[in-house]
């Protein structure tokens, strides 16, 4: 039973990690329509620029974080500005390449920049932990942040986004663009904030996956990139609480796969998961039904 | 100005070219005027034609997106090696084993279509894009973890963990996360050729056939196709099955050329790198698909010269050429940066 | 139309670079590029060097290992051409990415620039798949680091360098756990899509029951898995005191990291791929305190040589040198102790070059930085020692 909880904990822990990318994926979905397949390169970055800050120049871990998240941000609005932005009226497949592409190039950038040697991330929180029930339930202090700031973001966000003004204007994107124009929202700015919020969650993302795993190489976003996705579309890619509800359970699954099913096959069990929810739920968990107009 | 049929022409082109392509290559091959790099990626490079031209036709002709496509390519990839080896000896020329394997490979990648047809078929657009590339990572997985032998006894299969007791003379095929290590090297680039034909016979005919006409009626608007009278479950699943198929044969191909393979090649990566030719080389154009899949399997090998900045390189051209092909300001920008480039063929746009 | 000109654009592009490389190719390519090409025609073009080649990750998941070695073997490159006052050695590592179709690529690319000897590929799959090449053309191959059988099975131009592991290391591992009584109830945790790791593990088990070993609990885990917060809870519910670990120092890192957080603190019996661990910029060394591992070079060695040569990788590209790097380099010096041994000239063609090597490899004794006494097989399996270590505050200390 003890050994149980444990593993619920340590999924959600895993979860909550998902999550916050999930939520930096499901917002530039829900607006520009677009899968970001860069998004788990953008964690990487912030990963680094956070350990640099941190391990290199010794500075505090909350500055560290920021100074990840402002560089993330810079970076995220200037990817927009030059890769996406040209393509606003191609094909949406054609900037699903365009993604892929800056997500070669953060890859091989950060590599040519950081050398391809694994750095170890110091925990931004430390490394103790708490136990209960007579020390037989043990979370760490890690795992307890990320699940906090997952909690944190996402009623955040969904409060940013139903009482801010720029918030309503996002709304207002995502469900028709060329109306939204014609209220007087500039959609161009708009797009370009949600890509800087996206990014900047990123960043945090990266700073909480590695802190939790923490061997940080070029290629660290990739994985949890993907899984990531997935998680969004788990929980009905373009929905706030969906993106942590799928990102929480996705975890949960994969540790559940691990411990009870097999080691080997977890990702299998994941994914075969997602497939039976989309053919039970076609759009996800929490997303919405569009019926299609004749 | 000849009136044939706008397709039909660009048909033969494509077709005349291949062949052009073919001829020119091979004459070079045989008398030794081709460097060893590109000689060893003919075959890879038939095996990606085929792969972009079949995923061409689930992508640009029935207008759904597959982000699983490699998982296809794996079945037939160790179905067809398997079937390969395990005929030697039996069967003693090796075109004919290559013919066998092929056919094995696109039989069990067309089953493994029909079977992940059934649900996929049900979802649209980008959550349908989603399930394929879980099944592509389904399909890594469990190769991942397939053992095979063959002795005297015939094939032995075991999952996760190697339980297999081949008996005297048994040998191991498939090892788990190790893939195939043994594979005898018996794809040719005239093999090759002739899948690329094949594929391009059957897509073409597809494509100018009724059914043809029908998935592409589906692809544009599926209500108006429904409303009359077109059985969209149907169509829908012929084509997915059809480019399953190919992209098995494509696999059977690519893992005969090399001596060692692993499940782990046919990832996502290797999916997206397959999608990226076809959108390069443009929804349902098939002759793009062909001369993006040549050029980009080409490019970064071209690229050696770089060393370290090669993949960089690879990704800003990438950017490059999707802005240029799909921005108005970009590409205007860049021609006239570059005079003298005004282009030909007034029969698509 | 667009569309077509930008196809168009793109090819020109590549024409462009295939011209620059072609022409850049052929002025040397032309000795042993042909097949029927012997060493007649390229003795009047008198090339000074040898031409070793070799492949290996320089990008991608797996680039650490591709890099170390093509550092490794050029610092040896450097410092025999600097001894010898003239290029005696022309070295050229590609990327394969971790791939066997790009190693397959980047071999046909060094074959074209002329390679005589080869460096086979870094890691096991792409070498597996170089190896058949190097076997068909006859060019001599010795891998630094790729440690799978199948690499040099059935082929009699392929030598290892690295540490055989089948079935010494993981036997001896066992051994050394028996016999110094570290423990009884032993875990394993291993990456099973590893040939290396597999293989350690496999001998390790072989071993283990004839030393009364009990294994409790065999855990895995495969590329990219970064959670062992189940593997781990597995190994300790089991009550495994002693947990080995086949595997390279990166997910141990990881493995370290978690069982800390989560506070399960057994005797760590690592392999000689954990060597590197203590060099990972920002690893606490606190971490793998008490991790017991059998390695063949230690860079914290104060022997002469390993010294010079750490120091001069630090200099020079400012990490420290890992066995891979210090495998490439030992790679070097033994195709230049083997070449001076048979008399060998950059002139012999590819085919003259591998039956020499062939025969010297397998008579010579070759002392280098992960060991002494070096000998090699008809198979091409190296046999060296191995030493015990035991990391105590953040250092390597010999366990005898």
């Amino acid at each position: 039973m003890t050994t149980l909880i444990n593993y619920l904990l340590s999924g959600i822990s895993l979860g909550s990690v998902y999550a916050i990318i999930a939520l930096g994926y499901t917002m530039v979905y829900g607006i520009a329509k677009m899968l970001n397949f860069a998004h788990g390169d953008v964690i990487m970055v912030g990963a680094y620029i956070c350990f640099f800050a941190t391990s290199r120049y010794h500075l505090p871990p909350l500055l560290g974080v920021l100074g990840a998240m402002a560089v993330c941000t810079v970076l995220g609005i200037l990817v927009e500005r030059l890769a996406y932005k040209p393509l606003r009226s191609a094909p949406s497949l054609a900037v699903l390449i365009t993604a892929i592409g800056v997500s070669y190039l953060l890859q091989n950038g950060a590599q040519l920049l950081w050398t391809p040697n694994p750095k170890v991330f110091s925990p931004i929180v430390g490394n103790g932990r708490v136990t209960l029930l007579d020390g037989q339930v043990s979370v760490s202090h890690v795992a307890l942040v990320t699940i906090a700031s997952c909690v944190v973001i996402m009623l955040g966000l969904t409060w940013f986004t139903s009482k801010t003004k720029m918030g309503k204007a996002m709304r207002a994107c995502s469900e028709d663009k060329g109306a939204a124009q014609l209220m007087g929202i500039n959609v161009n700015r708009t797009i370009s904030v949600t890509f800087a919020i996206g990014s900047a969650l990123a960043a945090l993302a990266g700073v909480l996956l590695c802190s939790a795993y923490p061997t940080l190489v070029p290629t660290t976003g990739s994985m949890p990139g993907i899984k990531a996705f997935t998680a969004a579309v788990f929980g009905g890619i373009g929905s706030i609480p969906g993106a942590m509800l799928g990102g929480i359970l996705l975890g949960v699954i994969e540790i559940f796969a691990k411990a009870y099913i097999s080691t080997q096959l977890s990702d299998a069990v994941v994914f075969a998961v997602l497939i039976i929810v989309l053919l039970v739920k076609p759009t996800g968990l929490l997303g919405k039904q569009i019926n299609e107009k004749v | 100005m000849k009136k044939v049929n706008k397709a039909t022409r660009k048909n033969f082109l494509t077709y005349a070219l291949v062949i052009a392509a073919y001829g020119v290559l091979q004459s070079m091959v045989s008398s030794g005027s081709i460097s060893s790099a590109m000689k060893g990626m003919l075959v890879p490079i038939c095996a990606y034609v085929v792969m972009a031209v079949s995923l061409n036709l689930t992508v640009g002709v029935l207008g759904e997106l597959s982000l699983g496509h490699a998982g296809f390519m794996s079945v037939g990839a160790f179905t067809g090696v398997t079937a390969a080896m395990a005929l030697k000896g039996i069967v003693a020329s090796a075109p004919l084993r290559l013919l066998i394997g092929m056919v094995v490979g696109a039989g069990f990648a067309a089953i493994a279509g029909v079977l992940i047809g059934i649900p996929v078929m049900r979802l649209k657009g980008d959550y349908l894009a989603i399930v394929t590339l879980a099944f592509g990572e389904i399909i890594k997985s469990i190769v991942t973890n397939l053992y095979v032998g063959v002795d005297e006894n015939g094939l032995h299969l075991s999952m996760l963990t190697n339980k297999l007791d081949l008996g005297e003379g048994g040998r191991m095929i498939i090892n788990g996360p190790m893939g195939i290590t043994t594979i005898e090297k018996i794809s040719t680039f005239t093999a090759g050729f002739l899948l690329v034909m094949v594929t391009l016979i059957i897509v073409f005919n597809l494509v100018n056939s009724r059914s043809g006409r029908a998935i592409m009626a589906i692809r544009d608007n599926r209500i108006a196709a429904e409303s009359v009278g077109i059985n969209i479950t149907r169509y829908r699943m012929t084509a997915f099955v059809i480019s399953a198929a190919l992209a098995g044969a494509a696999g059977t191909l690519f893992a005969m050329n090399f001596s060692t393979i692993i499940a782990s090649k046919f990832d996502f990566n290797t999916s997206i790198l397959v999608l990226v030719f076809v959108v390069l080389g443009g929804l349902g154009n098939m002759l793009g698909s062909i001369i993006a899949a040549a050029a980009l399997t080409i490019l970064p090998e071209a690229l050696r010269g770089f060393a370290d900045y090669r993949m960089l390189i690879y990704a800003v051209i990438l950017i490059i050429v999707m802005l240029t092909t799909n921005n108005k300001a970009v590409g205007d920008l860049l021609q006239k940066l570059l005079p003298g480039k005004k282009e030909e063929e007034e029969s698509h746009g | 139309m667009k569309k077509t000109l930008a196809l168009v654009l793109a090819m020109c592009m590549l024409a462009a670079c295939f011209a620059g490389c072609g022409s850049a190719k052929t002025e040397t390519a032309e000795p042993t590029a042909a097949p029927a090409g012997d060493a007649a025609p390229s003795a009047d073009a008198a090339p000074a060097a040898f031409k070793i080649g070799g492949t290996g990750p320089l990008t991608g998941g797996a680039a650490i290992y591709g890099n170390a070695v093509a550092n490794g073997a050029k610092i040896a490159v450097d410092e025999i051409n600097e001894a010898v006052g003239y290029t005696y050695f022309d070295l050229r590592i590609e990327d394969d990415a971790h791939d066997a179709e790009k190693a397959v690529n980047a071999y046909n690319a060094l074959k074209d620039w002329g390679m005589q000897l080869s460096l086979g590929s870094t890691t096991s799959t792409p070498c597996s798949a170089t190896a058949a090449e190097t076997y068909a053309d006859r060019i001599f191959a010795l891998t630094p680091s790729a440690s799978s059988p199948a690499v040099i099975e059935g082929k009699d131009n392929v030598f290892q360098m690295c540490f055989l592991d089948y079935p010494t290391q993981g036997g001896a591992s066992a051994q050394y756990i028996g016999t110094m009584k570290l423990a009884t109830k032993v875990g394993i945790l291993w990456k099973n899509d590893e040939d290396y790791s597999t293989g350690l593990r496999n001998s390790f088990v072989d071993k283990a029951a004839e030393m009364g070993l009990e294994i409790v609990s065999e855990q895995t885990f495969t590329e990219g898995n970064a959670d062992f917060s189940v593997q781990l809870t597995e190994l300790q519910n089991a009550g495994a005191e002693l947990v080995f670990l086949p595997m390279y120092y990166q997910p141990a890192s990881l493995i370290f990291a978690q069982a800390a957080a989560m506070g399960y603190a057994p005797k760590w019996f690592g392999v000689d791929g954990m060597d590197g661990i203590l060099t990972m910029e920002g690893f606490d060394p606190q971490m793998a305190e008490g991790v017991m591992l059998l390695t063949p070079f230690n860079a914290d060695s104060k022997e002469a040589k390993t010294a010079a040569f750490v120091a001069k990788y630090r200099e020079l590209y400012g990490d420290t040198p890992n066995q891979f790097a210090a495998d490439a380099y030992d790679c070097i010096y033994a195709y230049k102790q083997a070449l001076d041994a048979a008399g060998a000239t950059p002139d012999m063609s590819n085919e003259e070059l591998c039956d020499l090597m062939i025969k010297t490899f397998t008579s010579m004794t070759f002392d280098g930085l992960t060991g002494t006494g070096m000998t090699w097989d008809a198979t091409g399996a190296v046999s060296k020692g191995a030493h015990g270590c035991v990391i105590e505050n953040g250092a390597y200390v010999g366990l005898d």
